[in-house]
This record gives C-alpha cells, structure tokens and sequence, in this order.
C-alpha cells in the first residue's frame, strides 16, 4: 500500500506533459511520412514518378487533405512478415478539394513492398471507398502496385473482392476516377475497369492481366510491357484508358478538368459556369462540306457550337469514327457524341459503338443532358465486324439512348442512313429535340445503294447501265435525300440553319431544365453487356 | 473548308467516302474458309506427341498429335477422313497459333 505522497509522487512521473505528447506524435508521423524510406523513395524518382503523397498534393487544393490511417500496420505473421514494419501499409487514404469539390483520395505507395496489397492495406482503400459513398462525394484513386502480397494470401484476394464490390455499389452514385501511375497488374486491374474513367500516362502506367513473362512461358510469345499494357495501347488498342497524358502534371491537369464538369454524385447537377460565346475562328458555316461523301472535323462543329468552344474530349485515340466528350450550354455540363467524318467515313462498328455507349449511359447516370450530332453512313461492313459481334455491341448505342431520360438533342447535320439514322438519338429513342440542317440526307439507305436495289430491274435490263443507274441515283437523291421527308412525318422538329444551332440548342436546353420520364418498375436491365 | 490528308476511300452501302482508314481496317486479314485437311494450333503450345506418321490413313475422329498449351494436354483430332501427306512441325516444338501441324490429302 503506498502512502498518499508517494502514489502522488509516482502518477506524476507516469504522466507525461502535452508538448512531449505533441512532440512524440510527430516524431512518429515523420517516420512514417518517409514511406518506404529514402532509397525507395530515390528509386521511385528515378523511374520518372511521384512519390504518393506528393501526388495527392499535386492534385488536391493547397492545404485541403486530410490524411486518415497513418498509423495502420499489418499483422501478417507468415514468411517472416511478423518482423517487417510497412508504414501506413502502403497506401495512402484522405479527403481534400479539386477547385472546392469535395472528394476522396487513395494512393498507393510503391515505395513501400512495391504498393503490394495486403488485408490491411486494403482496409483502408475500402475506408474511404465507403466514405465516397456515404458522403456521395468522388472517389479518386491512384494506383501504383506491384499487385497482391503474397505473402498475405487468401487475404489479399478477400481485400481486392472487396474494393470490386464497393466499385460496382457505388457505379452511378459517385463519379469514380482510376489513375494509373505504376504497374496495376492482375486481378487489381479490375478496380479500375469497374470505374468511371482511367487515366494514363505515358511510359509509367503498365496494365495487364498476365504479364509478358508468363505470356512468354506459356505461350512462347515475346513482347515488351510497354507494346502489351503500356499508356498508348489502353489509350488506341483496348479502349480501357479514357485520357492519355504525356506526363503526371498533365494527366492531373486532366482529373481537374474533369472534376470541374461533372456533379458531385448522382442526385447532383454539375456545378454552373458562366457561359460565354464560342470563339470567332470557328464558323459553323464553314465546316461541313455538303456533299455527303467528302470528309471534315466533326469536333470543329462541337466548337463552333459549344460554350468558349471548349470541348474536353474522353477517349480521343480509340475509335476515332465517333467523337466523346464534355462541354457546355449556356454554362451548364453537356456531354458530346457525335459521329467523325473524317476517321473511316464516320461508322458505327463494334469499338465506336461501345465508346458511344458507356459515354451516353454515364451522362444518363448523372445528370448531364446529351446534345447528338449526326453524320453517319450506316454500319461498317465486314465479316470481322460481323464475327466480333457487331450486333450485340451496336444494340449498345440502342439500348443506351432508349433508357436515357436526361435531355436528349439531336441535329442530323448531314447523312443519316438506315440503322444508323435510329440509333444516333433519333426521335423513335424518345430525342427531345431532333434538329436538321437543310444539308441533311435522312434515308433507308444512301442514294447508290438504294438505286441498285429498287431499280434493279430497270439497270440491268438497259442497253447502257451505267448511265441509267446515274440517272436513277440522282432520281432517288432529288426525292429522298434531303431531311423535308422526316420532317413532314414530325421525325425532325425543325430544319435550321447552321448559324442557328446554337440559339436553338440553348433554348432546348433551358427548356428541358426539369425534363421528368417515369419509366417501368424494374430490378435493372439487361443491356447487351 | 479545310483540306484534309492521308485520304482513303470506304465503301459503305455502294456509295465511297473519302476519309481516314484506321490502322485496324487496314489491317484486317481476308476471310477464309476453314479447309479440314490442315490442322492448325487453335492456341499456341508445345508439340507433346504425334500419333501417326506421314502415308498413314486415318478417319474422323481419330486422333492426331497432343498439343500441351494452357497447362492441358489438348487430343487433336481429324475432322475428315484422309492419308496424312505431310507433318511440318516435330515432337518438342514450340508453335504460335494457327501453325499448319499436319496436312492431310
């Protein structure tokens, strides 16, 4: 038993004064703010990237993150994992601003066992995941791993289950952004497949499911990481990057872009700016040949047409024959689609079809209105189109404006052909507004083919084909291409000039301001996936 | 209007267009018909055996040669009946897909 004094004396040394506690706590932090200490870290550099927590502040408002779970730690015990300290378990987890908006942040840090994910790690991507949600704020994450621990196991693969259930919950609630600056390789490339947009930058990302070691000892087929998952083979081949960047201070230029049109989560419209008038360089006039057959720049029509001529465009170098992309209407998000003249005539085939597709679907899912602009012969012919299922892959666009029930405005600038005619927004898909120019050509078919089908019997039996069948080409194009047929059945709302576009698309716009569908109870669809 | 270069031309429903051909397109490879006497690697794997010998007659159904690919023994079998005129490749090889593995007549 001690005596009063003594057990007095005896508390007094246990406690210890705040500014040490202060002092302790960030001589702990400091620690573990190294990450994988400073060789990783000069490692990391050398390969031409950030360190995790330098991208978060890159990429955040000054001063606005807030870090959680610094201190976490693993409790793996096999292969001798008991006497590794990682710190903060290689990711970093947070909340901060882009321009104000709120959103939530992972990193992962390579520095430390190379990002691997083990359970705990995991833990905390799934934290904040769970925050985005709850909070319906954005989630960002910035992957850079090795892939799993595998010295954690089965807990790894629970911890990456995990993060893919969360991604799909939260698919349409909140925007979410995958950035690849590292490896992001196996089954962790899945997480970033689930979510919205992926950016990529050039000689750092590498995404693959099966690396080119195993290729090569399995198959026998030698290639480079760069030429199998590298930026620019996400960004033109496989269609799995949406934004491709020279550097990482331009891809999180890009994120900011990005951040600034659309909404916060799926309740939410995308914030207002104030609108200004397109740029004088681009005529509208000026653009679009009228004869249906010669190429141009279908983006110089977007920018002729849009807010400051500003067009962020998603997806630039994949499927070029459609054109994706954000901009705005007196100061309010739109989302582009359009086809692209100048890249294979402007088909639909199997990759434009699912670019236009998840694109229209996303704007659907928050809020952002759709402007079409139409140019399209038809669907490309081929028996590779035909045997990669085309069918399936076109009946995305279909699928996609039909369940579509944000404003949806259409203008057939030029050639609208057959199944093409239907699926690029068309008044059947329940458009809003369906606008043509006096330039358009709305027909079952273009004027050559349709020649040779109904007066087939007239060219053959003739003395001079050739000729007959010009005449009748020009018979067909005097009767049937032009956009006065669609018109007169109410297909085209109003046939405009060029220079009006603008004025009509604005006023349609504000118009369709609390636009209301009430569409059948259902658990979901099925979308030809 | 601008001029625009590196032009090709695509036919679509009879009419031609002037535009830009993707690297894909271009790249496409002419379709054919699968001829049954030649039997090609569906996948790319190692030769493990080869179960007849050239002049041998064999009839449909039978098997040919093992082909390990994808941690399998996969039983290439005919689709014809015929006499095997020629096998290009040997026990041990390592061949890409679509590798002529042997000829039949």
């Amino acid at each position: 038993m001690l005596l009063p004094q003594e057990a007095d004396k005896s508390l007094k040394l246990n406690i210890m004064p705040l500014n040490k506690k202060i002092r302790e706590l960030k001589e702990k932090r400091e620690k573990v703010l190294l990450g994988g200490g400073e060789q990783a870290i000069e490692k990391q550099k050398a390969m031409g990237k950030r360190t995790a927590r330098e991208r978060i502040m890159t990429l955040l408002d000054d001063d606005s993150f807030n870090e959680y779970d610094l201190f976490v730690e693993h409790d793996a015990r096999d292969f001798d994992m008991d006497k590794k300290s990682l710190p903060s378990d290689g990711v970093i987890i947070g909340t901060g601003t882009i321009y104000g908006a709120p959103v939530a942040v992972f990193a992962q840090d390579f520095t430390v066992a190379g990002g691997s994910l083990g359970l705990m790690h995991s833990r905390k991507i799934t934290k904040i995941m769970d925050h985005a949600l709850k909070m319906k704020m954005p989630l960002i994450g910035i992957n850079d791993s090795g892939g799993a621990r595998i010295q954690e196991g089965v807990n790894s693969l629970a911890g990456y289950g995990e993060i893919f259930f969360r991604n799909t919950i939260s698919s349409g609630v909140i925007p979410q952004i995958s950035v690849i600056l590292g490896p992001c390789a196996g089954g962790a490339v899945y997480s970033p497949a689930l979510t919205d947009f992926v950016f990529v930058v050039d000689n750092i990302s590498k995404m693959f499911i099966t690396g080119p070691e195993v290729i090569k000892t399995v198959l026998g087929e030698e290639i480079s990481m760069e030429d199998l998952g590298g930026a620019k083979v996400h960004s033109e081949t496989s269609g799995n990057a949406h934004f491709f960047a020279r550097s990482e201070e331009e891809c999180f230029d890009q994120i900011k872009k990005l951040i600034t049109f659309i909404p916060w989560n799926n309740q939410q419209k995308a914030r207002m700016f104030d609108p200004g008038e397109p740029r004088p360089e681009y005529d509208v006039e000026k653009v679009v040949p009228v004869d249906p057959t010669m190429p141009y720049d279908v983006k110089d029509v977007i920018r002729a047409v849009g807010d400051n001529s500003d067009f962020f465009e998603i997806m630039e170098h994949y499927a070029k024959n459609i054109v994706i992309g954000f901009g705005r209407m007196g100061g309010r998000t739109t989302g582009f689609v359009a086809n692209q003249p100048l890249e294979m005539a402007g088909v639909l085939d199997v990759d434009s079809s699912d670019k236009a597709a998840r694109f229209i679907r996303y704007c659907d899912a928050f809020n952002i209105p759709i402007i079409t602009f139409v140019d399209v012969p038809g669907y490309l012919p081929g028996v590779d189109q035909e045997h990669s299922g085309v069918i399936r892959h076109g009946a995305k666009v279909l699928y996609a404006y039909s369940e579509a029930t944000v404003p949806k405005l259409t203008v057939i600038l030029r050639k609208a052909y057959g199944g093409g005619y239907i699926a690029m927004s068309s008044r059947h898909l329940r458009a809003d507004f369906v606008f043509a120019w006096p330039t358009a050509e709305i027909a079952v078919m273009g004027p050559e083919g349709a020649a040779n089908i109904i007066f087939r019997k007239e060219i053959m039996s003739s003395d001079d084909p050739d000729s007959v069948r010009r005449q009748k080409v020009e018979e067909y194009k005097a009767k049937f291409a032009n956009p006065y047929v669609a018109a007169s059945r109410g297909y085209v709302d109003a046939v405009i000039e060029p220079a009006e576009t603008r004025k009509f698309l604005l006023h349609s716009i504000a118009v369709s301001e609390n636009k209301e569908i009430q569409t059948p109870p259902k658990k979901h669809g099925l979308p030809p996936f | 209007m601008k001029q625009y270069e590196n032009l090709g031309i695509l036919n679509v429903g009879a009419t031609l267009y002037h535009t830009r051909l993707s690297r894909k397109y271009k790249a496409r490879k002419p379709y054919r018909t699968a001829d049954p006497r030649l039997i090609l690697s569906y996948i790319p794997g190692t030769v493990l055996d080869i179960l007849v010998v050239p002049g041998q007659k064999v009839s449909t159904g039978d098997e040919l040669m093992i082909l390990d690919a994808m941690k399998m023994q996969n039983k290439l079998k005919s689709k014809t009946d015929g006499r095997i005129k020629n096998i290009p490749v040997k026990k041990g090889d390592r061949v890409a897909k679509g590798t002529v593995l042997i000829e039949l007549e």
